[in-house]
């Protein structure tokens, strides 16, 4: 009797058949952002013209480099709601340095340690004090925000040195803005970390799993702490960009963003309970975020129209794999 | 007595009569009864809105769409009381109620039948009924002179010394009472929260009952567009805007676990009452309104820290999946 059992044989990674691939999340964002391109362009002559769509980019850029950094947080399972006070709060303390007569890399380095600072409240709050970080940060994104109001009420800080305004307004070469550059870097850097280091698998464990990461000797406190130090890293370099496009600080500056963001990180297949997700998702979805509402501004849509489009995509966008999967396996 | 402290709602009371001490040493008129009256009227919107999401954030889910179905009911019963001022009013409320239920039913069969995360769907219809009210209203604006009187002056009339407003909150207030502590649906809800898994063996139908849960939310944010545009007299697409996190963070406040499970009545209302004395406060005792949104930030943040002291799990759970096979 030859009853050897068979050597057994794990894989590195699982195969990756050309059928999962088609049928990926990030094929279907694929179609749809096509879909959309190829409309916009029947839509509206103006469409295809390269100024036009480097001004698509703008559309997207900032949110998107914050969207990188969410999408860490929300597969560690936590989430963060006051990036767009962090931005306001950042742009006021820049527009005070301003006032105090800074430069422009000063008011570079004032815009993200801001950012990192103020992540770094949201982090050791969860982290330290193990609070649901929902809340936590439902509560600092009213504080931010409030500090900007109680230092600017409704005045606006402007002002700010003309070298500065390349940040959010320059182009690298010809149609290709240094916004799009940074978020190009980004999306690599991203990337890099999240699919190709031990770091980013630590996240995807802690997000499965938070306690057996734990017993596995993950650090999960510090791992979560990290990503939040890092979304308000990328928070503050989003409002550097901003106040530069701009030239001009208001205490509601941004309002509204954290909503953007999150939508374009789930639109991306991010799951929101956690564990699963892709930056090229990411990426993907910033494109179809910005193609729907450059698109249909195009075409003179208001924006509050737009968001209806934005809402209703990324419920489409989610439910269409559940009813496909309900569909299929007949239940 | 140590029984009796052991209610957060004791401590929260408390805060808020040490608040309302602290405030009239700088302005004493602000205890008189007519003034704390006028300050309960005030917030009694808040109130009733905490207590809708209240029932939602004891399932664990959450409603972030309340503010726009505020939006967009408010501005459905506006318009139809500019085109046809001859409705009456306790018809438009109803109106209100039943616009605001398709919204939550919406919400709720999403929630229910393909198992998306509510905080996912809301985050979708929160924009979508706002683009929706303006879709419906083309951009325009509702006006007082459109109004009929009775719309405007309805929950202004004074009911036993009381605005009819008050006492619809009172009554709300009522009614969430005894839904949570005298009916088997509020049994339910408080079950699903601290053990979605326990629920499911113990026969409740998890997914429905989140359902019935988006429908009284929904209802909730009908009936507060209908007394929010009354009482602000315009409706247009930027009502309320952004106000969904107030509401949460009055529940917050209010000691409302958002991990499901724990939380009251008297909670949520306290916790709507504390923000509704802020901002209500700072004017008389000369501190910028703009300090108020720094101000509820910072008392979110330390009622948190606070809570979160009295909540640390006891139990362990052992089957994860199960919840997901409704």
């Amino acid at each position: 009797m030859t009853d050897i059992p068979a050597p057994r044989h794990i894989p590195d990674r699982l195969d990756k058949p050309l059928r999962s691939a088609i049928f990926s999340w990030e094929a279907l964002l694929v179609v749809v952002a096509v879909a959309i391109f190829a409309i916009n362009s029947f839509a509206s002559p103006y469409f295809l013209d390269p100024y036009s769509l480097s001004d698509l980019t703008f559309n997207f850029t900032e949110k998107g480099l914050i969207a990188f950094a969410m999408a860490l947080l929300i597969i560690s399972g936590e989430i963060d709601l006051s990036v767009a006070a962090i931005i306001a709060l950042a742009s006021t303390m820049m527009g005070m340095a301003v006032q105090a007569g800074a430069g422009t890399p000063v008011l570079v380095a004032i815009g993200i340690v801001v950012g990192l600072g103020c992540g770094a409240f949201n982090g050791l709050l969860v982290t330290r004090l193990g609070l649901p970080s929902i809340v936590v940060t439902i509560g600092t994104m009213s504080l931010f925000r409030g500090i900007a109001f109680i230092i600017l009420g409704d005045q606006a800080y402007k002002g700010y040195p003309s070298n500065f305004a390349f940040f959010g307004q320059g182009y690298v070469w010809w149609v290709v803005s240094f916004e799009l550059v940074l978020f190009l870097i980004a999306a690599v850097v991203y990337w890099f970390l999240l699919h190709r280091t031990s770091f980013g698998r630590r996240v995807f464990a802690i997000g499965n799993n938070p306690v057996a990461a734990q017993f596995s000797g993950v650090r999960v406190g510090r791992t979560k702490f990290i990503l939040f130090c890092l979304t308000g890293l990328m928070s503050g370099i989003a409002s550097v960009l901003i106040t530069s496009r701009l030239g001009s600080t208001r205490p509601s500056i941004a309002q509204g963003y954290e909503l953007e963001v999150i939508t374009m990180v789930v639109l991306g297949g991010v799951s929101i309970l956690g564990g699963a997700g892709s930056i090229l998702g990411v990426v993907l979805a910033a494109f179809i975020m910005g193609l729907v509402t450059f698109g249909l501004g195009l075409l003179n849509v208001p924006g509050i129209v737009m968001s209806i489009f934005i809402g209703l995509l990324l419920i489409i966008v989610i439910a269409l794999p559940i009813v496909w999967r309900r569909l299929r396996g007949g239940r | 007595m140590r029984a009796f402290l052991k209610y957060r709602e004791i401590w929260l009371l408390a805060a808020i009569v040490v608040l309302i001490g602290l405030i009239s040493t700088r302005f004493p008129a602000f205890a008189d009864p007519g003034n704390l009256r006028q300050v309960f009227n005030d917030t009694s919107i808040l109130m009733i809105l905490a207590l809708g999401q209240m029932v939602v954030i004891l399932t664990r889910s959450i409603d972030l769409s309340m503010a726009s179905n505020l939006c967009f009911t408010g501005m459905v019963v506006a318009m139809l009381n500019a085109a046809h001022p001859a409705i009456p009013i306790p018809l438009l409320i109803v109106i209100a109620l039943a616009v605001g239920l398709v919204l939550g039913a919406i919400n709720g069969l999403l929630v229910w039948r393909l198992n998306i995360p509510s905080i996912v769907v809301t985050l979708g219809t929160l924009t979508i009924y706002r683009g929706a009210t303006f879709v419906l209203s083309g951009g325009a604006w509702v006006n007082a002179d459109k109004m009929s009187p009775e719309f405007i002056g309805f929950q202004r009339a004074a009911f036993i010394g009381i605005p009819v407003l008050s006492w619809i909150a009172i009554l709300v207030i009522a009614l969430f009472f005894v839904l949570m502590t005298r009916t088997a649906l509020g049994r339910s809800i408080y079950a699903i929260g601290v053990n979605p898994t326990a629920s499911v063996y113990a026969g409740i139908d998890v997914g429905r009952t989140k359902f019935i849960v988006f429908c009284i939310s929904g209802m909730i944010g009908g009936l507060s567009g209908y007394l929010w545009i009354s009482r602000y007299v315009i409706a247009s697409v930027e009502v309320a805007n952004g106000y969904e996190l107030n509401i949460i963070a009055a529940c917050v406040i209010g000691g409302i676990s958002i991990a499901g499970g724990i939380g009251s009545v008297g909670g949520a209302v306290l916790g709507a009452l504390f923000l509704g004395i802020i901002s209500n406060a700072l004017p008389v005792i000369n501190i910028s309104p703009f300090w108020q949104m720094a101000i509820s930030g910072s008392a979110i943040i330390l009622a948190v820290v606070l809570n979160a002291r009295g909540e640390r799990q006891q139990g362990r759970i052992i089957l994860r999946k199960v919840e997901a096979g409704t």
